[in-house]
């Protein structure tokens, strides 16, 4: 045997026992979501969903393990997703050839940079929380979006969150719906927030409600108690902000009210928390609050919603916060493309995603349209009573073949 | 003369935010002052300080939140995160800085970057703890709900636009009593001329027999003890606390100390007041997101035509 042929043998066995690896009867399953800092109030529901929809498959699917590993992308110093993390879990996910699913991002921004990586790799991404419109929908976003993140030509990208540009619209229908003038918007510069700002600011003025400022605040700054004056001396009688707990959300409210602003405020669903309310202060919030957000809240939900609230009280102890849903559901219809793709490979399973239709979720029944979003539009509004997120109404339009539009 | 209100208005939260920051970078630029160390640690260390406050309150389990027994609340919170931020900044000294008395600026330098990263942690950990005032723990990382203990009542009355607070009243009726003992000390005490011969020539010091690591270890008290203050003041006036929230104090009051003259206090208290008004001002009059990048170039102008900042008259080799 020549040198070279013996190692033209060592990296076949080398291939061929990786191969083995794949076939031995491991499928991985990895989240990559900020678990250091403030999101990880949210991310924990989330990491909890998506442990509960593999335990109800008791772990193993025709006679392969499920493995899941709960990967971080965030970073202490930065207290926050961040982009080099986020980076390093996609490039360890696309070469480690027993992951055959990556549920994440949190962040939309975060996204943006796992997006073309997976999707050189032709690893299927499901994301329980992005909700920025530029993600998958063309013209939503940069004149580049959503093709610079699928170099590869075909999506593998999916996610089961109503988007931003529903979201925002609902936000500002119920503002010009309760008979506001005029309104100020506030956002908190990022993709998420900024985005969701200007879906606001488009819908208000379609509805001819008159827009005294549109800022990005300093998010990291002690108070707002400058600009909140600013909001109150400019006369506005509502308020949006476009941003998450984590971007200093609370602080906002608590100095609207604090420089005794009493008009309305209108938040994201990336303020669904209760360590929004937290960290406003239930009082601040009580009455003329008003948080929106892509999708029932988990008491409201039906059927097999309401089979998922009971099983995590079960298995956690606690009620689901709104997000949690979001995990079990994208961990669950991650399982039953693996239980439906003939050959458990990332092409296949891929494939198996994409063809998701009439999926009989805990969100209703839904499907993937062609740009990998979910087709179920339900949206809700809620206030905030006795330091507790009240349903207000249902907002948005219904799934496919679910409850009738408001 | 709404315009007229809308200023006013800027100038009381923007001189009572400066207060607060003033507290802090006095920490910063007396520590420098004496080891030419800036200390990173200084600004989690405050915020260490409001985590304490916030456990004291929780502790002494006060129903209601009004009247004599809140401010008897006050005083007990501004007593112990002052005297704890004190030990603490003493104890961060001990174990962390002294032993690179004699070593390069750069090794203590990055020794306080570690020990900011450790209070970093512990605020973290901390905010973790099953308390009803950390709303049982569960979620260890967001921003945490001060009681409002002072009122937000409008002491020009609830009809005119500008506010003015039993807050602001508050921030003033602590900060500047605090300075005031603060120069008096520094000016007319025994420790205050050991501290400022240390500060001057630390060997000449140790050569006229003055016990410097003593002096040294009273200045990491002292400073600690006013970010203690700073910490409960900020609480009370911001009512939310977060494990985050020394990082941005920190780089406020230690660009406040910059830009006043570093080792100066009566620097690092004009660069605070500075500091606020122009945040408050670019707040109210442009917009929120060039607040940053005037503060910052309102630093480098100054470090450009005056080097030791405002009112710094030392030219010292900075770290």
């Amino acid at each position: 045997m020549t040198l070279k042929t013996s190692m033209l043998a060592a990296v076949l066995a080398l291939a061929s026992s990786a191969g083995a690896l794949a076939q031995s009867g491991t499928l991985k399953i990895v989240s990559s979501l900020p678990r250091t800092g403030s999101a990880n109030a949210q991310t924990g529901t989330i990491v909890n969903g998506i442990k509960m929809a593999i335990a109800e498959v008791g772990g193993k699917i025709d006679g392969y393990e499920i493995v899941y590993e709960d990967w971080d992308d965030a970073s202490p110093q930065r207290g926050n997703w961040d982009p080099t993390v986020e980076a390093q879990n996609a490039n360890k996910a696309v070469t480690d050839p027993t992951i055959v699913g990556y549920i994440g991002t949190f962040n939309s921004g975060a996204a943006k940079i796992a997006m073309p990586e997976l999707n050189k790799a032709g690893l299927v991404m499901i994301s329980p929380a992005n909700t920025y419109s530029g993600l998958t929908k063309p013209g939503m976003g940069e004149a580049n979006e959503p093709t610079i993140y699928r170099p590869s030509g075909s999506i593998n990208y999916f996610r089961v969150v109503p988007t931003d540009d529903l979201q925002g619209a609902v936000a500002a229908e119920h503002v010009g719906g309760s008979g506001a003038k005029k309104v100020f918007i506030l956002h908190d510069r990022e993709l998420y927030g900024k985005g969701i700002a200007d879906v606001f600011q488009k819908r208000a003025k379609e509805l001819g409600v008159e827009v005294a400022g549109f800022e990005g605040i300093d998010t990291k700054a002690s108070n707002y108690k400058s600009l909140c004056q600013k909001v109150k001396f400019s006369k506005a009688d509502a308020v949006f902000f476009g941003g998450t707990t984590q971007s200093n959300g609370g602080q906002v409210a608590k100095d609207l009210r604090s420089v005794g602003f009493t008009g309305m405020l209108v938040v994201p669903d990336g303020c669904c928390e209760e360590a929004f309310i937290q960290a406003a202060g239930a009082s601040n919030l009580e009455g003329n609050t008003f948080v929106t957000f892509g999708g029932l809240p988990p008491a409201e939900l039906t059927g097999r919603g309401a089979e998922f609230r009971e099983g995590y009280r079960k298995m956690f102890g606690t009620d689901p916060e709104a997000y949690a849903v979001y995990g079990y559901e994208a961990a669950r219809v991650l399982l039953d493309a693996i239980k439906r793709a003939p050959t458990k490979d990332r092409a296949a399973i891929l494939k198996a995603v994409s063809s998701t239709k009439d999926f009989d979720g805990a969100l209703g029944t839904w499907s993937f349209d062609a740009n990998g979003d979910t087709t179920n539009r339900v949206m809700s509004i809620n206030s905030v009573k006795d330091g507790k997120f009240v349903f207000v109404r249902r907002a948005g339009d219904a799934p496919a073949g679910g409850a009738k539009p408001e | 003369m709404e315009w007229v209100d809308f200023f006013l208005q800027q100038l009381i939260t923007g001189l009572s935010n400066g207060m607060i920051i003033a507290l802090i970078a006095i920490g910063y630029t007396m520590v420098y002052g004496i080891i030419e160390l800036i200390n990173f640690a200084h600004g989690d260390l405050f915020m260490l300080g409001a985590f304490l406050a916030l456990t004291v309150l929780g502790a002494l389990g006060l129903g209601d939140w009004s009247g004599a027994s809140a401010w008897a609340a006050v005083v007990i919170m501004l007593i112990a995160s002052a005297g704890f931020c004190g030990l603490l900044n003493w104890g961060v000294d001990r174990l962390a800085y002294k032993p690179l008395r004699n070593a390069s600026k750069l090794s203590l330098l990055v020794s306080a970057i570690g020990a900011s990263f450790i209070l970093v942690n512990l605020g973290l950990f901390w905010g973790g703890l099953p308390m009803d005032v950390f709303a049982g723990g569960v979620a260890a990382a967001a921003p945490k709900d001060f009681p409002a203990l002072v009122p937000n009542t409008n002491l020009l009355g609830e009809e005119s636009l500008v506010q003015f607070t039993p807050k602001d009243v508050l921030v003033w009726a602590v900060t500047v009593p605090l300075m005031m003992g603060l120069t008096w000390i520094v000016t007319r005490t025994r420790l205050g001329k050991a501290m400022r011969a240390t500060a001057q020539n630390p060997v000449a010091a140790r050569l006229m027999g003055i016990d410097t690591d003593r002096v040294i270890g009273a200045t990491f008290l002292i400073g600690g003890a006013l970010g203690g203050f700073a910490s409960v003041i900020y609480s009370l006036y911001n009512n939310t606390i977060s494990f985050q929230m020394g990082y941005r104090a920190g780089m406020d009051a230690f660009t406040a100390a910059v830009l006043g003259g570093i080792g100066s206090m009566p620097g690092a208290v004009t660069g605070a007041l500075v500091i606020g008004l122009v945040r408050s001002m670019s707040d109210a009059y442009l917009e929120t997101r060039w607040t940053n990048t005037i503060v910052f170039g309102i630093l480098v102008l100054i470090l450009i035509f005056r080097p030791s900042g405002l009112l710094g008259s030392r030219a010292k080799e900075k770290v």
